[in-house]
């Protein structure tokens, strides 16, 4: 299979639905002859023109608030947040509209749009640059949580985002786009919903998302030289969440990881550690363990910024401690 | 410019009396304990949604405010299924699910009232680029108060249209008060139709209170609009007739002294003037008007109380198309 950037996954996936669907269109800051900040929409100004793909104003409110209005009238708007950290800018709109309209009116509201935004860390982009702030908007009824961490995952979850008739979050990471991997030629749309078990293992489930992926697939071929196997599960999206494959894993397991990039306390994977703890307490062999950043803003000096941010290594010392504990 | 006609101007009136009453009705009732929540009433400020929404059809598009009864009904929207949703019924217009700040109807181009203020004013920007792509003429008109001309939201939503051209209309009805701050305290400007300038966009002032001023105003701005050469701000000078809320006096922050000359220029009593100097409607008429509103309203609010109250199961649906 050829490989392909992640950033020319998402490119390849909103080419391919605007050729496909005259109603999809873009719109964000600096998304035209720029073609992105992080190169997301290169090429598509030229192909598609200025109508359907739209430079904004500096107005992140604006923007999001657009795509509702632009979705309620039939639209299939692709709205791109530059960094994750100017959703706050926008909250009102994406928390309070976006999640809300649709049971607000009795189910009559069409809100098909997709919020495509970049998180994560890793380039001393500090605080205001480079925050994993998923779990907002997980926490929010109304809208669904996407967070690929593969070309792949990337090219086909964005296709699902954009036909879907749900307001779609969807959170790329911004040291992934330069990472290369195998994505079909034909067309593939990897339906919103379902993890992929990224690797298989007896010993220890690892419920990891977004760069962490990678990380724990690093540590999982390191912790294989000492004998232990273990599973990586990326769930792909966040909400709707694909249960019974993290229970399934767990029950063949019966040790339970969760790695995130966000910082620990009230992170996704705490839900995800009450889950298990609910519907799979007779199959768990230890106390779940979570792998997650330091509780502090995002520091911009490199040594540090690595220091608060997990990395496989962290991966590694969890997996032994869990091991330790039985 | 454009006129008022006999049609138009009857169906204005019309349209003031079933604000008006609706507001009164609700508020007794509200008043009694019948209906849950809290109002907004719209009381003072009818010529501002009958003198815009003139001009609408059902395609064209609103997005309204907390304070939003006035613009759902000028929008076409029925009394059964408002005040269903006042009652919290499953067969009000938001299956009991909004109340009286959310009413909306996306089939009669209503894009809701909205709990946030100046929430719906991006909204309407991007109605109205989404109506411009889709290569419609229909325009959208958004309401918002005052209040909101200091939010984010508003300079952000109109900053977009202006640049984009797109066909909308903003109209600010300023009644004077940010919830319980008059306006000298919460904004310089005297005018807020001056900041239409700011954004390269015309901006105008009218009699909030004439409803025929408040038509041909609108009237000009929308067919702008409708053609494509942008859109316009509005500055509706109104006045809330009661307080914020139902339930507040508005003695704190001197609305009670303030109305007293509001309520001389009733819109519904100077435009009946209108009417009578211009021999398009005499009491008789007035009265009929009058009748029929009423009695379609008890049989609307006789049907709210008989319709069923949503099935528990109804609070875990509608949250999304599918998952």
């Amino acid at each position: 299979m050829r490989e392909i950037l992640y950033r020319e996954a998402i490119i390849e996936a909103m080419d391919e639905e605007m050729a496909r669907d005259d109603s999809v269109f873009l719109l964000g800051e600096d998304i035209a002859e720029f073609g992105g900040s992080y190169k997301t929409t290169v090429g598509l100004l030229e192909k598609y023109g200025a109508e359907r793909v739209r430079n904004t104003p500096i107005s992140e409110q604006g923007i999001i608030g657009s795509a509702l209005g632009a979705a309620l009238v039939g639209m299939r708007p692709v709205a791109e947040l530059m960094y994750i950290d100017f959703s706050a800018v926008a909250m009102d709109q994406i928390v309070n509209q976006v999640a809300k309209v649709r049971y607000m009116f009795g189910g009559k509201a069409n809100t098909s749009l997709v919020i495509r935004t970049q998180g994560g860390a890793g380039r001393s982009s500090a605080a205001q640059h480079a925050q994993s702030l998923e779990a907002w908007f997980v926490h929010v009824p109304g809208l669904k949580v996407v967070m690929p961490s593969s070309a792949r995952d990337a090219k086909g979850l964005l296709k699902a985002a954009i036909r879907d008739d749900d307001p779609v979050f969807f959170i790329e990471h911004k040291l992934l786009y330069l990472e290369r991997g195998a994505v079909p030629e034909e067309e593939e749309v990897i339906p919103i919903g379902v993890a992929e078990v990224k690797r298989e293992g007896n010993d220890l489930t690892i419920v990891a998302t977004s760069s962490m992926v990678g990380k724990s697939l690093v540590a999982a071929e390191e912790l294989e030289k000492e004998g232990v196997n273990c599973e990586v599960i990326d769930p792909r999206t966040l909400f709707p969440l694909d249960v019974e494959a993290i229970l399934a894993s767990i029950r063949k397991t019966g040790r339970l990881l969760i790695t995130h990039e966000a910082v620990q306390r009230c992170g996704w994977g705490a839900e995800i550690a009450a889950l298990a703890a609910k519907k799979a307490f007779d199959y768990l062999d230890a106390p779940i363990e979570r792998v997650c950043a330091k509780e502090t803003p995002v520091p911009f000096s490199p040594k540090l910024e690595s220091y608060v941010i997990p990395d496989k290594d962290d991966v590694i010392a969890g997996v032994r401690g869990m091991l330790e504990t039985v | 410019m454009i006129r008022l006609t006999k049609a138009k101007a009857l169906w204005i009136y019309e349209t003031m009396v079933r604000i008006r009453r609706f507001e009164e009705r609700s508020i007794e009732l509200f008043q009694a304990g019948e209906l849950p929540g809290f109002l907004h009433a719209y009381i003072g400020e009818e010529a501002v949604a009958a003198g815009v929404c003139a001009h609408l059809t059902p395609k064209d598009q609103i997005t309204s405010t907390h304070r939003g009864h006035g613009h759902m009904i000028a929008k076409g929207l029925q009394y059964k299924g408002m005040f269903a949703e006042l009652y919290a019924r499953a067969t009000g217009y938001c299956k009991g699910k909004g109340g009286s700040m959310h009413i909306a109807d996306q089939d009669l181009g209503a894009l809701g009232a909205n709990g946030i203020v100046g929430g719906g004013i991006p909204i309407a920007a991007g109605a109205a680029l989404g109506l411009k792509l889709k290569g419609e003429k229909h325009v959208v008109v958004s309401f918002f108060g005052d209040g909101a001309s200091n939010e984010g939201a508003f300079h952000e939503g109109i900053n977009i249209a202006a640049t984009w051209k797109l066909p909308a209309v903003f109209v600010c009805e300023n009644n004077g008060f940010a919830e319980s701050t008059p306006r000298a305290t919460h904004q310089a400007v005297q005018d807020i139709a001056d900041r239409a300038k700011a954004y390269g966009m015309p901006g105008i002032v009218v009699d909030g209170m004439d409803p025929q001023a408040v038509f041909e105003v609108a009237g000009e701005a929308i067919e702008h609009a409708r053609k494509g050469r942008g859109p316009t701000l509005i500055e509706a000078k109104t006045m809330r007739f009661l307080g914020h809320y139902v339930g507040d006096p508005g003695t704190a922050y001197g609305h009670d002294k303030e109305v007293g000359k509001w309520l001389k220029r009733d819109p519904l009593i100077i435009f009946v003037e209108t009417l009578k100097k211009k021999k398009w409607l005499r009491k008789k008429g007035i009265d009929a008007i009058h009748t029929n509103v009423n009695k379609e309203m008890e049989e609307a609010i006789e049907f709210a109380r008989k319709s069923p109250e949503p099935d528990l199961n109804d609070a875990m649906t509608d949250i999304y198309a599918s998952v």
